[in-house]
């Protein structure tokens, strides 16, 4: 099956540290100082406690997940999911290189880093651990 | 303060088209302005607040409003994806019961069928919003998202495929009175269950149609709604909400509704049980069973049980719903469905309802959506209505 085609993502000031990592195959979340949680997506200011003291934290790159689709009606269907990191967050993802259709909620996934079109980062993907 | 009784609905108009390749956005805009000011029996000069959202042409309300040539002392652009509308009636009896204004008039148009846009294909909200880098490379498109939500709530309370099925047979046994729906024909659990998956867990018959058109309202001050010929929709209560992924503590399983619907039924005084008729926005099967929790209407998680066995449908169920097909079999204009909830409440309040579907002694309704995408970041808006 071909891959899908995945766009760069389009990097910002706030969120260039975790695709320069990426791009040396280091999964990054963003944790605040202040009150100790990981969040996701990345952010600048604590979306819980709304502290600026957050910081970029190596991640295990291990997961389960939480929910996902099989796109069926896509020139490549793909898999929508949703994944529960260790370090706690769930984040919106892809799951790849495996059996789209025997995929099930709770199963446990580890990180791949898939490269996107151009010269972009590669982006953070699962698959069956 | 409240504006509960501070403003009345008073025009509605839903376009007849479903295709309209030979108008543009801004003409079927002015077109809806120009149904719902005569069903009202008002003018165009009569109009001093405007409501619109993001399927207006142009920057917020100010080419539409510059378009109709109206003279205005009140404009609101609030948008929040499809259920924009709904929370519009609200904005505008704010603005009433505060005397910013006294006839407003809220318009939704848009050709996406014509202009070939589909749920299934990822969609740019904005190269600069926070999530873009991280969700639109992933192919997060309309129905993958909701079809998250959908396989979630199937892991964690058991729901089934055909339980959602209902949802969209009862539209149908709707829709098969209305002339202009766009899907007319009846169909079976089994239909829906068997027609091709689009994506897991979700069919091509659990989603809405893409249509072009558009509806428009017209909410006004209670002297003026008194001094109209039209039976009177009051207003009596409103919530909105919003809700994301919370930081990484993503929950699919339920909606905004949590706050949107006990802050509507709280200001209207009212509890679901009195709900007579409810227009709930139906997006895609799930939506609705979702949705439908959220308000109250059943336990959380007893949603696919209480959609099943068509206690949807008018005349034979508990809670009848969109009974002008909905968004699943009549009209979905702009991908956004919720003026045309607010629309069939007034019809049913009214009694103008096909008789088929009409809800007998219909005397409170409510009016739910959900706007941009329940499996990432979504808004939610309530309106309860009564006919005075
Ligand atoms: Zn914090």
């Amino acid at each position: 099956m071909a891959d899908r085609k995945i766009p760069a993502p389009g990097v910002n000031p706030e969120t260039e540290p975790f695709w320069t990592a990426a791009r040396e195959g280091r999964f990054l979340v963003k944790g605040c100082a202040s009150c100790g949680k990981n969040h996701w997506y990345p952010r600048a200011i604590c979306p819980f406690c709304f502290s600026d003291r957050t910081e970029w934290r190596p991640a295990s790159g291990r997961g389960v997940i939480y929910s996902l689709s099989v796109m069926k009606r896509a020139p490549e269907p793909y898999v929508m999911a949703y994944v529960t990191l260790e370090e706690g967050p769930t984040m919106m993802t892809n799951i790849v290189d495996c059996d789209f259709d025997a995929l099930k909620i709770g199963q446990k996934v580890k990180l791949v880093f898939k490269p996107t079109e151009g010269d972009g980062p590669p982006f953070p993907m699962f698959t069956p651990a | 303060m409240t504006i509960k009784g501070k403003a009345y609905i008073m025009g509605a108009y839903e376009h007849p088209t479903r295709l309209a390749k030979d108008k543009s956005v801004a003409q079927l805009h002015a077109e809806c302005a120009l149904g719902a000011l005569a069903d009202a029996g008002l003018s165009k000069e009569d109009v001093d607040g405007y409501f619109c959202a993001g399927d207006a042409p142009g920057l917020g309300p100010l080419a539409m409003a510059d378009y109709m040539n109206l003279k205005l002392r009140h404009l609101d652009s609030t948008d929040m994806g499809g259920c924009s509308y709904i929370a519009h009636v609200a904005h505008a009896a704010q603005a009433i019961a505060m005397g910013k204004c006294r006839v407003a008039l809220i318009t939704l148009a848009g050709r996406p069928r014509s202009e070939g846009h589909s749920g299934a294909v990822p969609r740019m909200r904005g190269a600069d919003a926070p999530d873009t880098q991280w969700e639109f490379p992933l192919g997060v498109a309309t129905i993958n998202a909701y079809a998250m939500c959908a396989a979630r709530h199937m892991y964690q309370y058991g729901t089934t495929s055909e339980q959602l099925a209902w949802v969209k047979v009862a539209a149908s046994h709707h829709a098969q009175h209305n002339p202009h729906a766009m899907l007319r024909d009846v169909v079976t659990v089994e239909d829906v269950v068997k027609s091709p998956l689009i994506a897991t867990p979700l069919h091509r018959l659990d989603c809405c149609v893409v249509s072009d058109g558009g509806g428009a309202l017209v909410v006004v001050a209670p002297e003026i709604a008194k001094s109209l010929k039209r039976p009177r929709v009051k207003v009596l209560g409103a919530g909105e909400s919003m809700k994301g992924q919370m930081g990484g503590e993503v929950d699919l399983t339920y909606s905004a509704g949590v706050r949107s619907g006990p802050a509507a039924f709280a200001e209207a005084g009212v509890k679901p049980a009195d709900i007579k008729y409810a227009s709930i926005y139906d997006s895609f099967t799930i939506t609705v069973v979702i949705q439908i929790e959220d308000l109250g209407f059943c336990e959380k998680g007893q949603g696919g049980r209480f959609v099943a066995d068509g206690n949807l449908i008018s005349g034979v169920g508990k809670l009848p719903f969109n009974t002008d097909g909905g968004g699943l079999c009549n009209n979905h204009p702009a991908n956004r469905g919720g003026i045309t909830k607010v629309i069939e409440a007034v019809r049913q309040l009214r009694g103008e309802a096909h008789p088929a579907v009409q809800v007998k002694n219909c005397d409170l309704a409510l009016a739910h959506g959900t706007g941009g995408l329940l499996g990432s970041r979504h808004g939610a808006a309530t309106l309860i209505m009564e006919r005075e």
